[in-house]
Protein backbone atom coordinates (compact mmCIF):
# COMPACT_ATOMS: atom_id res chain seq x y z
CA UNK A 1 0.00 0.00 0.00
CA UNK A 2 1.89 3.01 -1.14
CA UNK A 3 1.35 6.21 -3.01
CA UNK A 4 3.38 5.18 -6.00
CA UNK A 5 2.24 3.69 -9.24
CA UNK A 6 0.66 0.29 -9.02
CA UNK A 7 2.17 -0.91 -12.28
CA UNK A 8 5.19 1.28 -12.89
CA UNK A 9 6.85 1.30 -16.26
CA UNK A 10 7.72 3.38 -19.24
CA UNK A 11 5.63 2.10 -22.12
CA UNK A 12 3.56 3.94 -24.70
CA UNK A 13 0.60 3.75 -22.33
CA UNK A 14 2.55 5.12 -19.37
CA UNK A 15 3.61 8.15 -21.39
CA UNK A 16 0.06 9.14 -22.34
CA UNK A 17 -1.61 12.14 -20.74
CA UNK A 18 -3.30 10.96 -17.53
CA UNK A 19 -6.38 13.07 -18.20
CA UNK A 20 -6.95 11.37 -21.52
CA UNK A 21 -6.59 7.96 -19.92
CA UNK A 22 -9.12 8.80 -17.20
CA UNK A 23 -11.71 9.96 -19.72
CA UNK A 24 -11.07 7.04 -22.08
CA UNK A 25 -11.42 4.49 -19.28
CA UNK A 26 -14.69 5.96 -18.05
CA UNK A 27 -16.23 6.12 -21.53
CA UNK A 28 -15.07 2.61 -22.34
CA UNK A 29 -16.39 1.17 -19.05
CA UNK A 30 -19.79 2.82 -19.48
CA UNK A 31 -20.10 1.67 -23.08
CA UNK A 32 -19.11 -1.92 -22.35
CA UNK A 33 -21.42 -2.04 -19.34
CA UNK A 34 -24.36 -1.05 -21.53
CA UNK A 35 -23.65 -3.44 -24.44
CA UNK A 36 -25.10 -6.92 -24.68
CA UNK A 37 -23.98 -8.40 -28.03
CA UNK A 38 -21.41 -11.16 -27.80
CA UNK A 39 -19.44 -9.90 -30.79
CA UNK A 40 -19.28 -6.42 -29.28
CA UNK A 41 -18.27 -7.71 -25.87
CA UNK A 42 -15.70 -10.03 -27.43
CA UNK A 43 -14.19 -7.09 -29.34
CA UNK A 44 -14.28 -5.07 -26.11
CA UNK A 45 -12.25 -7.73 -24.33
CA UNK A 46 -9.91 -7.81 -27.34
CA UNK A 47 -9.31 -4.05 -27.14
CA UNK A 48 -8.63 -4.33 -23.41
CA UNK A 49 -6.17 -7.19 -23.97
CA UNK A 50 -4.32 -5.06 -26.53
CA UNK A 51 -4.13 -2.20 -24.00
CA UNK A 52 -2.82 -4.54 -21.29
CA UNK A 53 -0.20 -5.90 -23.69
CA UNK A 54 0.88 -2.39 -24.70
CA UNK A 55 1.19 -1.34 -21.05
CA UNK A 56 3.21 -4.52 -20.34
CA UNK A 57 1.31 -5.26 -17.14
CA UNK A 58 3.23 -7.98 -15.25
CA UNK A 59 1.33 -11.23 -15.52
CA UNK A 60 1.41 -12.39 -11.92
CA UNK A 61 -0.43 -9.46 -10.25
CA UNK A 62 -2.74 -9.27 -13.25
CA UNK A 63 -3.66 -12.94 -12.85
CA UNK A 64 -4.36 -12.32 -9.17
CA UNK A 65 -6.79 -9.51 -10.04
CA UNK A 66 -8.53 -11.54 -12.71
CA UNK A 67 -8.82 -14.47 -10.34
CA UNK A 68 -10.53 -12.26 -7.77
CA UNK A 69 -13.04 -11.03 -10.33
CA UNK A 70 -13.67 -14.43 -11.86
CA UNK A 71 -14.21 -16.22 -8.58
CA UNK A 72 -17.58 -14.48 -8.50
CA UNK A 73 -18.13 -15.37 -12.16
CA UNK A 74 -17.68 -19.07 -11.39
CA UNK A 75 -20.50 -18.71 -8.91
CA UNK A 76 -22.61 -16.95 -11.54
CA UNK A 77 -21.94 -19.75 -14.04
CA UNK A 78 -22.82 -22.43 -11.54
CA UNK A 79 -26.00 -20.74 -10.39
CA UNK A 80 -27.62 -18.97 -13.34
CA UNK A 81 -27.97 -21.70 -16.01
CA UNK A 82 -29.80 -24.21 -13.78
CA UNK A 83 -32.05 -21.63 -12.11
CA UNK A 84 -32.96 -19.20 -14.87
CA UNK A 85 -36.13 -20.15 -16.71
CA UNK A 86 -35.72 -20.42 -20.47
CA UNK A 87 -37.30 -21.91 -23.60
CA UNK A 88 -34.29 -23.79 -24.85
CA UNK A 89 -31.44 -25.56 -23.19
CA UNK A 90 -30.25 -29.01 -22.36
CA UNK A 91 -30.78 -31.41 -19.54
CA UNK A 92 -27.96 -32.97 -17.61
CA UNK A 93 -29.53 -35.65 -15.50
CA UNK A 94 -32.39 -34.10 -13.54
CA UNK A 95 -31.13 -30.53 -13.93
CA UNK A 96 -32.15 -28.36 -16.85
CA UNK A 97 -29.61 -25.82 -18.04
CA UNK A 98 -31.18 -22.93 -19.97
CA UNK A 99 -29.33 -21.18 -22.78
CA UNK A 100 -30.69 -17.89 -21.44
CA UNK A 101 -28.88 -18.50 -18.18
CA UNK A 102 -25.66 -19.43 -19.95
CA UNK A 103 -25.94 -16.34 -22.17
CA UNK A 104 -26.44 -14.01 -19.19
CA UNK A 105 -23.56 -15.55 -17.26
CA UNK A 106 -21.30 -15.23 -20.31
CA UNK A 107 -22.30 -11.60 -20.82
CA UNK A 108 -21.57 -10.70 -17.20
CA UNK A 109 -18.20 -12.46 -17.34
CA UNK A 110 -17.14 -10.76 -20.59
CA UNK A 111 -18.16 -7.31 -19.37
CA UNK A 112 -16.41 -7.70 -16.02
CA UNK A 113 -13.17 -8.92 -17.56
CA UNK A 114 -13.15 -6.28 -20.29
CA UNK A 115 -13.63 -3.44 -17.82
CA UNK A 116 -11.11 -4.78 -15.31
CA UNK A 117 -8.45 -5.26 -17.99
CA UNK A 118 -8.92 -1.78 -19.45
CA UNK A 119 -9.05 -0.21 -16.00
CA UNK A 120 -5.80 -1.91 -15.02
CA UNK A 121 -4.05 -1.05 -18.28
CA UNK A 122 -5.01 2.62 -18.41
CA UNK A 123 -5.49 3.71 -14.79
CA UNK A 124 -3.37 1.17 -12.92
CA UNK A 125 -0.41 2.67 -14.76
CA UNK A 126 -0.95 6.25 -13.54
CA UNK A 127 0.93 7.32 -10.45
CA UNK A 128 -1.83 7.72 -7.88
CA UNK A 129 -1.01 11.27 -6.87
CA UNK A 130 -0.85 12.17 -10.55
CA UNK A 131 -4.35 10.73 -10.79
CA UNK A 132 -5.39 13.28 -8.17
CA UNK A 133 -3.99 16.08 -10.28
CA UNK A 134 -5.67 14.70 -13.37
CA UNK A 135 -9.02 14.70 -11.55
CA UNK A 136 -8.36 18.27 -10.47
CA UNK A 137 -7.87 19.33 -14.09
CA UNK A 138 -11.04 17.48 -15.00
CA UNK A 139 -13.02 19.78 -12.71
CA UNK A 140 -13.66 17.32 -9.90
CA UNK A 141 -14.54 19.44 -6.82
CA UNK A 142 -11.45 20.70 -4.99
CA UNK A 143 -12.54 19.41 -1.60
CA UNK A 144 -12.93 15.90 -2.93
CA UNK A 145 -9.46 16.06 -4.47
CA UNK A 146 -7.98 17.25 -1.18
CA UNK A 147 -9.72 14.48 0.66
CA UNK A 148 -8.33 12.02 -1.88
CA UNK A 149 -4.77 13.36 -1.67
CA UNK A 150 -4.73 13.43 2.12
CA UNK A 151 -6.15 9.91 2.21
CA UNK A 152 -3.34 8.69 -0.02
CA UNK A 153 -0.79 10.34 2.18
CA UNK A 154 -2.18 8.87 5.38
CA UNK A 155 -2.54 5.37 3.97
CA UNK A 156 1.20 4.91 4.04
CA UNK A 157 1.47 6.33 7.54
CA UNK A 158 -1.36 4.23 8.91
CA UNK A 159 -0.21 1.09 7.20
CA UNK A 160 3.19 1.56 8.76
CA UNK A 161 1.68 2.11 12.19
CA UNK A 162 -0.64 -0.86 11.79
CA UNK A 163 2.30 -3.12 10.93
CA UNK A 164 4.16 -1.86 13.99
CA UNK A 165 1.27 -2.58 16.34
CA UNK A 166 0.69 -5.96 14.76
CA UNK A 167 4.35 -6.82 15.31
CA UNK A 168 4.01 -5.83 18.95
CA UNK A 169 0.96 -8.06 19.25
CA UNK A 170 2.73 -10.99 17.63
CA UNK A 171 5.71 -10.51 19.92
CA UNK A 172 3.24 -11.07 22.75
CA UNK A 173 2.13 -14.31 21.11
CA UNK A 174 -1.13 -13.03 19.64
CA UNK A 175 -2.76 -15.42 17.22
CA UNK A 176 -6.02 -14.73 15.45
CA UNK A 177 -8.61 -17.29 16.38
CA UNK A 178 -12.35 -17.18 16.47
CA UNK A 179 -12.92 -15.94 20.00
CA UNK A 180 -13.82 -12.79 21.87
CA UNK A 181 -10.19 -12.10 22.70
CA UNK A 182 -9.27 -11.86 19.02
CA UNK A 183 -12.21 -9.64 18.20
CA UNK A 184 -11.49 -7.38 21.14
CA UNK A 185 -7.81 -7.16 20.30
CA UNK A 186 -8.44 -6.28 16.67
CA UNK A 187 -11.06 -3.74 17.73
CA UNK A 188 -8.68 -2.05 20.17
CA UNK A 189 -5.95 -2.08 17.52
CA UNK A 190 -8.15 -0.24 15.05
CA UNK A 191 -9.55 2.16 17.66
CA UNK A 192 -6.05 2.99 18.87
CA UNK A 193 -4.98 3.62 15.29
CA UNK A 194 -7.89 6.03 15.01
CA UNK A 195 -7.09 7.91 18.22
CA UNK A 196 -3.43 8.29 17.39
CA UNK A 197 -4.14 9.40 13.86
CA UNK A 198 -6.64 12.05 14.91
CA UNK A 199 -4.01 13.67 17.05
CA UNK A 200 -1.67 13.51 14.11
CA UNK A 201 -4.27 15.11 11.85
CA UNK A 202 -4.55 18.07 14.21
CA UNK A 203 -0.82 18.56 14.20
CA UNK A 204 -0.68 18.32 10.43
CA UNK A 205 -3.43 20.91 10.04
CA UNK A 206 -1.63 23.28 12.41
CA UNK A 207 1.61 22.83 10.50
CA UNK A 208 -0.14 23.48 7.23
CA UNK A 209 -1.80 26.62 8.54
CA UNK A 210 1.62 27.84 9.64
CA UNK A 211 2.74 27.50 6.08
CA UNK A 212 -0.23 29.42 4.76
CA UNK A 213 -2.50 26.62 3.59
CA UNK A 214 -5.74 28.13 2.39
CA UNK A 215 -7.58 25.04 1.32
CA UNK A 216 -6.01 24.66 -2.07
CA UNK A 217 -3.27 22.47 -3.44
CA UNK A 218 -1.11 23.74 -6.21
CA UNK A 219 -0.70 21.12 -8.84
CA UNK A 220 2.98 20.74 -9.50
CA UNK A 221 2.45 18.50 -12.46
CA UNK A 222 1.81 20.05 -15.79
CA UNK A 223 0.01 17.93 -18.26
CA UNK A 224 0.75 18.27 -21.89
CA UNK A 225 -1.54 16.99 -24.56
CA UNK A 226 0.76 16.01 -27.43
CA UNK A 227 0.55 14.25 -30.78
CA UNK A 228 0.66 10.88 -29.11
CA UNK A 229 -2.34 11.79 -26.99
CA UNK A 230 -4.21 13.06 -30.01
CA UNK A 231 -3.59 9.73 -31.72
CA UNK A 232 -4.75 7.91 -28.60
CA UNK A 233 -7.88 10.05 -28.48
CA UNK A 234 -8.72 9.39 -32.13
CA UNK A 235 -8.13 5.67 -31.63
CA UNK A 236 -10.34 5.59 -28.54
CA UNK A 237 -13.16 7.38 -30.29
CA UNK A 238 -12.83 5.02 -33.28
CA UNK A 239 -12.96 1.89 -31.12
CA UNK A 240 -15.88 3.18 -29.06
CA UNK A 241 -17.76 4.24 -32.20
CA UNK A 242 -17.18 0.81 -33.76
CA UNK A 243 -18.47 -0.96 -30.65
CA UNK A 244 -21.49 1.33 -30.41
CA UNK A 245 -22.23 0.86 -34.11
CA UNK A 246 -22.07 -2.95 -33.84
CA UNK A 247 -24.31 -2.86 -30.79
CA UNK A 248 -27.00 -0.44 -31.89
CA UNK A 249 -26.34 0.46 -35.54
CA UNK A 250 -26.78 -2.89 -37.22
CA UNK A 251 -30.02 -4.86 -37.21
CA UNK A 252 -29.48 -8.02 -35.23
CA UNK A 253 -25.83 -7.09 -34.87
CA UNK A 254 -26.20 -7.32 -31.14
CA UNK A 255 -26.14 -11.07 -31.29
CA UNK B 1 -21.29 -6.84 -0.53
CA UNK B 2 -19.71 -5.07 -3.46
CA UNK B 3 -21.19 -5.26 -6.91
CA UNK B 4 -18.59 -6.04 -9.57
CA UNK B 5 -18.39 -4.47 -13.00
CA UNK B 6 -20.74 -5.96 -15.56
CA UNK B 7 -23.31 -7.28 -13.12
CA UNK B 8 -25.72 -4.42 -12.53
CA UNK B 9 -27.91 -3.00 -15.28
CA UNK B 10 -27.48 0.49 -16.72
CA UNK B 11 -30.44 2.13 -14.92
CA UNK B 12 -29.10 0.83 -11.61
CA UNK B 13 -25.58 2.05 -12.37
CA UNK B 14 -26.75 5.48 -13.52
CA UNK B 15 -29.27 5.84 -10.69
CA UNK B 16 -26.63 4.84 -8.15
CA UNK B 17 -24.16 7.27 -9.69
CA UNK B 18 -26.56 10.21 -9.63
CA UNK B 19 -27.72 9.60 -6.06
CA UNK B 20 -24.14 9.15 -4.89
CA UNK B 21 -23.11 12.38 -6.62
CA UNK B 22 -25.87 14.17 -4.74
CA UNK B 23 -24.86 12.63 -1.42
CA UNK B 24 -21.20 13.40 -1.98
CA UNK B 25 -22.03 17.01 -2.84
CA UNK B 26 -24.05 17.20 0.37
CA UNK B 27 -21.20 15.70 2.37
CA UNK B 28 -18.63 18.04 0.83
CA UNK B 29 -20.71 21.15 1.40
CA UNK B 30 -20.82 20.35 5.11
CA UNK B 31 -17.10 19.69 5.28
CA UNK B 32 -15.00 22.68 6.23
CA UNK B 33 -11.51 23.04 4.79
CA UNK B 34 -9.82 22.57 8.12
CA UNK B 35 -11.72 19.34 8.70
CA UNK B 36 -10.36 17.71 5.57
CA UNK B 37 -7.27 16.10 7.16
CA UNK B 38 -9.47 14.57 9.84
CA UNK B 39 -11.98 13.19 7.35
CA UNK B 40 -9.13 11.86 5.22
CA UNK B 41 -7.71 10.07 8.22
CA UNK B 42 -11.03 8.39 8.81
CA UNK B 43 -11.08 7.35 5.16
CA UNK B 44 -7.62 5.80 5.54
CA UNK B 45 -8.57 4.06 8.78
CA UNK B 46 -11.63 2.57 7.13
CA UNK B 47 -9.56 1.52 4.15
CA UNK B 48 -6.78 0.01 6.24
CA UNK B 49 -9.24 -1.65 8.60
CA UNK B 50 -11.40 -3.17 5.93
CA UNK B 51 -8.51 -4.35 3.76
CA UNK B 52 -5.91 -5.54 6.26
CA UNK B 53 -7.95 -6.86 9.17
CA UNK B 54 -9.57 -10.23 8.68
CA UNK B 55 -11.98 -11.32 11.40
CA UNK B 56 -11.75 -15.09 11.87
CA UNK B 57 -15.15 -16.68 11.35
CA UNK B 58 -15.19 -20.42 11.71
CA UNK B 59 -12.65 -21.93 9.33
CA UNK B 60 -12.57 -18.83 7.14
CA UNK B 61 -12.32 -15.09 7.74
CA UNK B 62 -14.02 -11.90 6.59
CA UNK B 63 -13.03 -8.28 6.12
CA UNK B 64 -15.02 -5.90 8.30
CA UNK B 65 -17.14 -3.32 6.45
CA UNK B 66 -17.07 -0.66 9.18
CA UNK B 67 -19.83 1.48 7.70
CA UNK B 68 -21.79 1.65 10.97
CA UNK B 69 -18.74 2.98 12.77
CA UNK B 70 -17.98 5.41 9.95
CA UNK B 71 -21.53 6.74 10.14
CA UNK B 72 -21.33 7.20 13.89
CA UNK B 73 -18.16 9.24 13.55
CA UNK B 74 -18.60 11.03 10.24
CA UNK B 75 -22.25 11.72 9.41
CA UNK B 76 -22.70 13.03 5.87
CA UNK B 77 -18.95 13.04 5.31
CA UNK B 78 -19.27 9.26 5.11
CA UNK B 79 -20.45 9.76 1.52
CA UNK B 80 -17.21 11.22 0.06
CA UNK B 81 -15.15 9.08 2.43
CA UNK B 82 -16.67 5.84 1.15
CA UNK B 83 -16.45 7.06 -2.42
CA UNK B 84 -12.70 7.46 -2.02
CA UNK B 85 -12.17 4.26 -0.04
CA UNK B 86 -14.11 2.24 -2.61
CA UNK B 87 -12.35 3.90 -5.54
CA UNK B 88 -9.00 2.97 -4.03
CA UNK B 89 -10.15 -0.58 -3.34
CA UNK B 90 -11.20 -0.94 -6.98
CA UNK B 91 -7.97 0.62 -8.23
CA UNK B 92 -5.57 -1.30 -6.01
CA UNK B 93 -7.28 -4.61 -5.34
CA UNK B 94 -10.16 -4.89 -7.76
CA UNK B 95 -12.76 -5.15 -5.00
CA UNK B 96 -16.00 -3.80 -6.44
CA UNK B 97 -15.67 -2.02 -9.73
CA UNK B 98 -15.40 1.27 -11.54
CA UNK B 99 -18.80 1.43 -13.24
CA UNK B 100 -20.45 0.21 -10.06
CA UNK B 101 -18.62 2.75 -7.88
CA UNK B 102 -21.77 4.87 -7.54
CA UNK B 103 -24.11 2.11 -6.51
CA UNK B 104 -21.52 0.56 -4.19
CA UNK B 105 -20.91 3.88 -2.45
CA UNK B 106 -24.64 4.32 -2.02
CA UNK B 107 -24.98 0.83 -0.55
CA UNK B 108 -22.29 1.49 2.04
CA UNK B 109 -22.70 5.17 2.87
CA UNK B 110 -26.46 5.76 3.05
CA UNK B 111 -26.85 3.36 6.00
CA UNK B 112 -23.84 5.09 7.56
CA UNK B 113 -25.53 8.50 7.36
CA UNK B 114 -28.74 7.10 8.81
CA UNK B 115 -26.81 5.51 11.67
CA UNK B 116 -25.31 8.88 12.45
CA UNK B 117 -28.71 10.39 13.09
CA UNK B 118 -30.13 7.36 14.91
CA UNK B 119 -27.21 6.47 17.15
CA UNK B 120 -24.94 9.51 17.29
CA UNK B 121 -26.91 11.12 20.15
CA UNK B 122 -27.23 7.75 21.90
CA UNK B 123 -23.53 7.07 22.03
CA UNK B 124 -22.90 10.54 23.45
CA UNK B 125 -25.45 9.88 26.17
CA UNK B 126 -24.14 6.40 27.00
CA UNK B 127 -23.24 6.19 30.67
CA UNK B 128 -21.28 2.95 30.93
CA UNK B 129 -18.84 1.14 28.63
CA UNK B 130 -21.44 -1.60 28.46
CA UNK B 131 -24.08 0.70 27.04
CA UNK B 132 -21.54 2.13 24.58
CA UNK B 133 -20.83 -1.44 23.51
CA UNK B 134 -24.55 -2.01 23.03
CA UNK B 135 -24.86 1.12 20.88
CA UNK B 136 -21.95 -0.11 18.75
CA UNK B 137 -23.56 -3.50 18.28
CA UNK B 138 -26.93 -2.02 17.28
CA UNK B 139 -25.28 0.47 14.92
CA UNK B 140 -23.39 -2.25 13.07
CA UNK B 141 -26.46 -4.48 12.89
CA UNK B 142 -28.62 -1.70 11.45
CA UNK B 143 -25.94 -0.47 9.04
CA UNK B 144 -25.17 -3.91 7.67
CA UNK B 145 -28.77 -5.02 7.32
CA UNK B 146 -29.59 -1.80 5.46
CA UNK B 147 -26.54 -2.27 3.24
CA UNK B 148 -27.55 -5.83 2.50
CA UNK B 149 -31.09 -4.68 1.69
CA UNK B 150 -29.78 -2.00 -0.69
CA UNK B 151 -27.39 -4.47 -2.31
CA UNK B 152 -30.26 -6.92 -2.76
CA UNK B 153 -32.48 -4.23 -4.28
CA UNK B 154 -29.74 -3.19 -6.72
CA UNK B 155 -29.23 -6.78 -7.85
CA UNK B 156 -32.93 -7.53 -8.17
CA UNK B 157 -33.49 -4.33 -10.15
CA UNK B 158 -30.72 -5.49 -12.48
CA UNK B 159 -32.33 -8.84 -13.15
CA UNK B 160 -34.65 -11.23 -11.36
CA UNK B 161 -32.30 -14.08 -12.25
CA UNK B 162 -29.80 -12.80 -9.71
CA UNK B 163 -32.12 -13.76 -6.86
CA UNK B 164 -30.27 -17.05 -6.58
CA UNK B 165 -26.99 -15.19 -5.95
CA UNK B 166 -28.68 -13.33 -3.12
CA UNK B 167 -29.96 -16.54 -1.57
CA UNK B 168 -26.49 -18.05 -1.60
CA UNK B 169 -24.97 -14.88 -0.14
CA UNK B 170 -27.56 -14.47 2.63
CA UNK B 171 -26.07 -16.84 5.19
CA UNK B 172 -22.46 -15.58 4.97
CA UNK B 173 -23.78 -12.04 5.26
CA UNK B 174 -25.74 -12.91 8.36
CA UNK B 175 -22.64 -14.39 9.96
CA UNK B 176 -20.56 -11.38 8.95
CA UNK B 177 -23.19 -9.13 10.48
CA UNK B 178 -22.90 -10.80 13.87
CA UNK B 179 -19.09 -10.77 13.77
CA UNK B 180 -18.97 -7.14 12.75
CA UNK B 181 -21.52 -6.17 15.40
CA UNK B 182 -19.28 -7.55 18.16
CA UNK B 183 -16.22 -5.96 16.55
CA UNK B 184 -17.89 -2.54 16.29
CA UNK B 185 -19.18 -2.88 19.85
CA UNK B 186 -15.63 -3.29 21.13
CA UNK B 187 -14.37 -0.36 19.04
CA UNK B 188 -17.11 1.96 20.28
CA UNK B 189 -16.70 1.00 23.92
CA UNK B 190 -12.93 1.50 23.63
CA UNK B 191 -13.36 4.94 22.08
CA UNK B 192 -16.02 5.81 24.63
CA UNK B 193 -13.61 5.08 27.48
CA UNK B 194 -10.37 6.30 25.98
CA UNK B 195 -11.33 9.19 23.77
CA UNK B 196 -14.98 10.16 24.17
CA UNK B 197 -14.46 13.47 22.37
CA UNK B 198 -14.26 11.57 19.13
CA UNK B 199 -18.04 11.28 19.07
CA UNK B 200 -18.45 15.04 19.34
CA UNK B 201 -15.84 16.18 16.93
CA UNK B 202 -15.77 13.74 14.08
CA UNK B 203 -19.40 14.35 13.50
CA UNK B 204 -17.34 17.15 11.96
CA UNK B 205 -19.61 19.85 13.25
CA UNK B 206 -17.52 21.52 15.89
CA UNK B 207 -14.34 21.81 13.85
CA UNK B 208 -12.52 22.84 17.00
CA UNK B 209 -9.24 21.59 18.23
CA UNK B 210 -9.13 18.69 20.61
CA UNK B 211 -8.54 20.33 23.95
CA UNK B 212 -6.25 18.67 26.41
CA UNK B 213 -6.68 15.26 24.92
CA UNK B 214 -4.30 12.86 26.58
CA UNK B 215 -3.46 9.67 24.87
CA UNK B 216 -3.06 6.42 26.74
CA UNK B 217 0.18 4.57 26.43
CA UNK B 218 2.37 7.64 26.59
CA UNK B 219 3.65 7.41 23.05
CA UNK B 220 5.06 10.19 20.92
Amino acid sequence: MSCSTFFAGNTVVHRLDARGRVVATLLYALLVASCSGFVVLGLGVGAAVVAVALARIPSHPLAKRLLRVNAFMVLVFLLLPPTMPGDSGFALGPIFFSYEGIALATRITLKANAIVLMFTALLGTVEISELGHAFQRLRVPDKLIHLFMFTLRYLDVLHHEYEGQLRAMKARAFRARMNMHTYRTYAYLLAMLMVRSLERAERIMDAMKCRGFKGRFHAHRHFSFGHRDLAFGVMTVAVLALLAFLEWGTPGGAQ
Amino acid sequence: MHIADGVASIPVLVGGGVLTAGGVAMGLSRLKDEQIPRAALMASVIFVGSVLIRLPIGPSSEHPVLNGLAGLLLGWTAMPVFLIALFLQALLFQFGGITSLGINTLTMAVPAVLCHYCFGPMVRRASTPRSAFAVGVTTALLALSLSFALWMTALLMSGKALLVVIKIAALPHLVLMVAEAVFTGFIVSFLWRVYPRIFDMTGLRSGGRIQGASLPGGHE
